[in-house]
């Protein structure tokens, strides 16, 4: 393989890694605080890129005004989704409200046929991201530099917010122990909605680079990135937000490296990220990042 | 002859000792107390003897045999059972049911006759409940045996818990806080009835316990925890006298 | 002979007399359906084992079908099928030549996911709750992959066509039925008490001298081949199989059917079954165009998907217990019932 074709792949594996750490925020967000796999967020990500689709193609604006909309939108569709799905369980055994957010994940894939229709839509890309930069002999599509670059702007900011915000502290309060926090006066309820506005707000960005990147939009485009940044946030160790961008890179850089090197294997990308879940679960449950957390008997 | 020894035992967990370097003799056929101040590390030392800890630093010896490093069923087979700080009954099940599990260990027989319901289960099946209902009987549960197990009155879920472990058909008997909860009357009750189950089962009990008055009445011998470590041991009245114990239970100059 | 046991054997003939009824009937389609009615009740059983007996939420069911209904698949074609089928790539030899009936392929189909299942569930049985679903979704998914690219084993994509049609009355609800006495009679038996014993409390269930890992994977090894024979058995009435047949929306109806019929009940994951599959049947007209007399509604794909949807959400939401909790319907409980509706009749 030359340098140049490398090159390619190493800046395509950087940008498919942002897209997954975004994605899989989300899900060790709401991991981190209700202990449950929202498996609706990858549904949620597919929102974001059909909200964009028709506030350019129907309503007409400019790009960067549906972006807007778009995260805004979708932010208050993944609210949405916890009161309406989870928020009446809390107290229910694990395993019902997981078939609840199995149930929410189909829900909207299902509405999403319904009312988008099953074909494909092209994801409306603007002029700017579609531009070639070419260093020395190499040329890079712009997306594969913006999106690590917004995707780490993400981060920071999302980092502020949790470890230095008095919300982000409430977060955190939460996360130990919502009981507690609660009695220490802060609004759970308030606290879990704004976690998952958050999250979804990064499905949203997810979304919008996601379409740029690969612009075919379907009812459901969410389903396999959405598991796949569910790996990401396992294996960055699930609850841990630095962690969830560490398995972000790793995993979307490592799909493309076994494409690159073994085209025989391209057939068997899907089940690669599934094995290298499951080895995770069993060497190391906890996750590059994450804490060994032992059980009370 | 002692039926359980244990050597040295010592659990951590991370930078924590939760117990350091207990010595426990139980004699056969006693009732032998454990107490502490909350937090000493009694249940962690029952979870070490149970093998859902193995523990850091030491051995156990049952019957003269390490168990140290057996999983938690082999040691219930072996003839330990216990019961839990915070009741864990199957509760979905019936009273009847709990008890029946219990002696799935012993029944011996694989899932093949047991589904095809082979002359060979079926006997012993038929033992088996006879057993338990003699056992439900015995501890006066008998008329609640169809009974979901969490529809019992608290007391009631302790003795069913008592009546479940001893279905194991254990030579030794963990119990953990089983006058937990209860009025003092109750607990007089409960004292009689450890009594009568050593005598009736023919096991040896060691016990944590709260509430001074039970473990002074059936106690022979008496082990104190405070913060994991043995600052006493005895009968009652050397262990009450102890100034140590009366610290630990006290606090000095507060 | 006991009494309970001639109302039980006279319960089953009266089943099987309806069933032989509706058999000699029913059109194609109806026949389709009921077909289709009784693989579902031995798949959603089998899961009902699995995650309702035994406490463990497994999501791989359409892996373990898939397992089945390739294996069966590929022992019942004839060479003459197998060479057409494999026209891309030829079918690896030691496959090419083998043909037989389909009892005993359906029976190798169920064995072989067992085989698989255990060796999955073997080293991940000790995760919890949600790890344990998605790793189990993993393998799932992974088995798709590996059908989809085993081009000389499966045929990949492109799936296996022209499979005779043996399922038929007879076979789906002769398996049917052995299904439901064999749960009824492991429930009882002492295995079954220590697989709720363990969805009750594991840690108590241990202590009680319960093996965890024995008693998890037997459940899983069972379920597994129950979910292979009813693949088999899915195989053989549709004729035609491909790995995207077996994607997770697979397991999804399963676990609908199991979830709306009362995780942890016989008979509730039995009515469900039925009523599932028939409900999903007779509400196809919902993806089509409807005619209201006075409007029409173009047709909606994805509509009956959606009705299910939310059915599950409802249920989950509002009546976790489903249409039987973890209760069953059973000679005691009918005749309780029975005393009772007496009773009061004599009051008022």
């Amino acid at each position: 393989m030359s340098l140049n074709t490398f090159m390619q792949h190493l800046s395509n594996g950087l940008a498919l890694g942002s897209l997954y750490a975004l994605i899989a925020i989300g899900y060790t967000m709401v991991y981190g605080i209700l202990r449950l796999i929202n498996f609706a967020h990858g549904d949620i990500f597919m929102i974001s890129t059909y909200i964009i689709f028709y506030s350019v193609t129907l309503f007409l604006m400019p790009w960067w005004v549906a972006f807007v909309v778009a995260i805004l939108l979708t932010g208050a569709f993944g609210i949405l989704v916890e009161r309406l799905a989870y928020r009446s369980l809390r107290n229910s055994p694990k395993i019902s409200v997981m078939i609840s957010a199995i149930g929410a994940s189909y829900l909207i894939q299902n509405l999403a046929i319904v009312i988008f229709g099953g074909r494909p839509k092209a994801f409306p890309i603007p002029e700017f991201f579609n531009k070639v930069v070419y260093v020395n002999t190499i040329s890079i599509p712009v997306a594969n530099f913006f999106i690590p670059g917004i995707t780490m702007a993400a981060l920071v900011i999302l980092l502020y917010i949790v470890n230095k915000t008095k919300t982000g502290m409430a977060m955190r309060a939460v996360s130990r122990d919502y009981e507690a926090a609660r009695l220490m006066g802060i609004n759970v309820d308030t606290i879990i909605s704004i976690t998952f506005f958050m999250g979804s707000i990064l499905a949203a960005l997810g979304g919008m680079m996601w379409g740029i990147k690969y612009p075919n939009l379907i009812p459901l485009m969410g389903l396999m990135p959405g598991l796949k940044a569910f790996i990401a946030a396992v294996i960055g160790g699930i609850g841990n937000i630095k962690g969830a961008v560490v398995g972000g890179f790793l995993l979307g850089m490592s799909e493309i490296m076994l494409i690159a090197f073994l085209p025989s294997m391209t057939g068997y990308r899907d089940a690669f990220a599934f094995v290298i879940l499951i080895v995770i679960l069993l060497i190391k449950p906890s996750g590059l990042l994450g804490e060994n957390l032992a059980e009370k008997v | 002859m002692s039926i359980l020894k244990t050597e040295n035992i010592t659990m951590r967990f991370g930078g924590l000792t939760a117990v350091a370097g207990l010595n426990l003799d139980i004699a056969e056929d006693s009732i032998v107390g454990l107490i502490g101040p909350n937090g000493a590390g009694k249940t962690t030392v029952f979870n070490m003897i149970t093998g859902v800890y193995t523990p850091s630093e030491g051995d156990i010896f049952f019957d003269g045999n390490s168990i140290k490093k057996l999983k938690p069923h082999l040691i219930t087979k072996k003839g330990i059972a216990r019961t839990f700080q915070n009741i864990r009954l199957f509760k979905d099940l019936t009273v009847l049911d709990n008890v029946i599990i219990a002696h799935h260990l012993r029944l011996d027989s694989n899932i093949f006759s047991a589904v095809m319901r082979l002359p060979d289960y079926t006997k012993k099946e038929s033992a088996v409940i006879q057993k338990s209902l003699d056992l439900l009987e015995d501890v006066g549960l008998m008329e609640y045996k169809d009974d979901k197990a969490s529809s019992l009155p608290y007391g009631k879920q302790r003795k069913l818990e008592i009546a479940r472990a001893l279905a194991t058909e254990p030579r030794l008997l963990l119990l953990d806080e089983p006058a937990a909860g209860m009025n003092p009357q109750e607990s007089i009750e409960l004292m009689e009835f450890v009594k009568e189950i050593r005598k009736k089962f023919k096991v040896s009990i060691l016990m944590i316990e709260h509430h001074m008055q039970v473990i002074m009445g059936v106690c022979e011998k008496i082990y104190v925890l405070d913060y994991g470590v043995n600052i006493a041991e005895g009968s009652a009245f050397e262990v009450q006298n102890n100034p140590k114990v009366i610290e630990a239970y006290l606090g000095v100059d507060e | 002979m006991k009494r309970e046991n001639i109302i039980r054997i006279g319960l089953i003939v009266l089943v099987v007399l309806v069933l032989a009824i509706l058999n000699s009937t029913l059109g194609n389609y109806q026949l389709r359906i009921l077909n289709l009615a009784g693989i579902y009740v031995v798949l959603g059983l089998s899961l009902n084992l699995i995650n309702g007996f035994a406490g463990l939420f497994s999501l791989g069911h359409a892996g373990f079908m898939a397992i089945g209904a390739y294996t069966s698949a590929l022992l019942t074609m004839s060479v003459a099928q197998k060479q057409s089928n494999f026209f891309v790539k030829p079918i690896v030899p030691w496959l090419a030549n083998i043909e037989m009936p389909f009892l005993p392929a359906m029976l190798i189909g169920g064995l072989v996911a067992a085989v698989l299942g255990t060796l999955i569930a073997a080293p991940i049985l000790r995760l919890r709750d949600d790890y344990l679903a998605i790793a189990t979704l993993g393998f799932s998914e992974i088995i798709r992959v590996i059908f989809t690219n085993t081009m000389s084993l499966t045929n990949g994509a492109l799936g296996l066509k022209g499979l005779t049609r043996y399922t038929n009355v007879p076979y789906s609800w002769g398996i049917a039925i052995l299904t439901i006495l064999f749960m009824f009679s492991l429930r009882r038996s002492s295995y079954g008490k220590a697989f709720m014993a363990i969805r009750e409390d594991d840690v108590a269930a241990e202590s009680m001298g319960i093996d965890l890992f024995k008693h998890k994977l037997l459940a899983f090894t069972i379920g597994s081949f129950f979910a292979g024979i009813g693949g088999a058995l899915l195989a053989h009435l549709m004729g035609t199989i491909d790995p995207l047949m077996f994607r997770f929306l697979m397991t999804f109806n399963v676990l609908l059917i199991v979830v709306l019929g009362g995780i942890g009940s016989i008979t509730g994951t039995v009515i469900s079954a039925v009523v599932v599959t028939v409900a999903m049947e007779v509400l196809r007209f919902l993806d089509g165009t409807i005619d209201l007399g006075f409007m029409v509604i173009q047709s909606v794909p994805g509509m009956r998907m959606v009705l299910f949807s939310i059915l599950l959400m409802l249920v989950v939401l509002f009546y976790q217990n489903g249409l039987m909790g973890r209760d069953e319907i059973t000679l005691d409980s009918m005749g309780k019932f029975y005393k009772n509706k007496i009773k009061k009749g004599a009051k008022s």
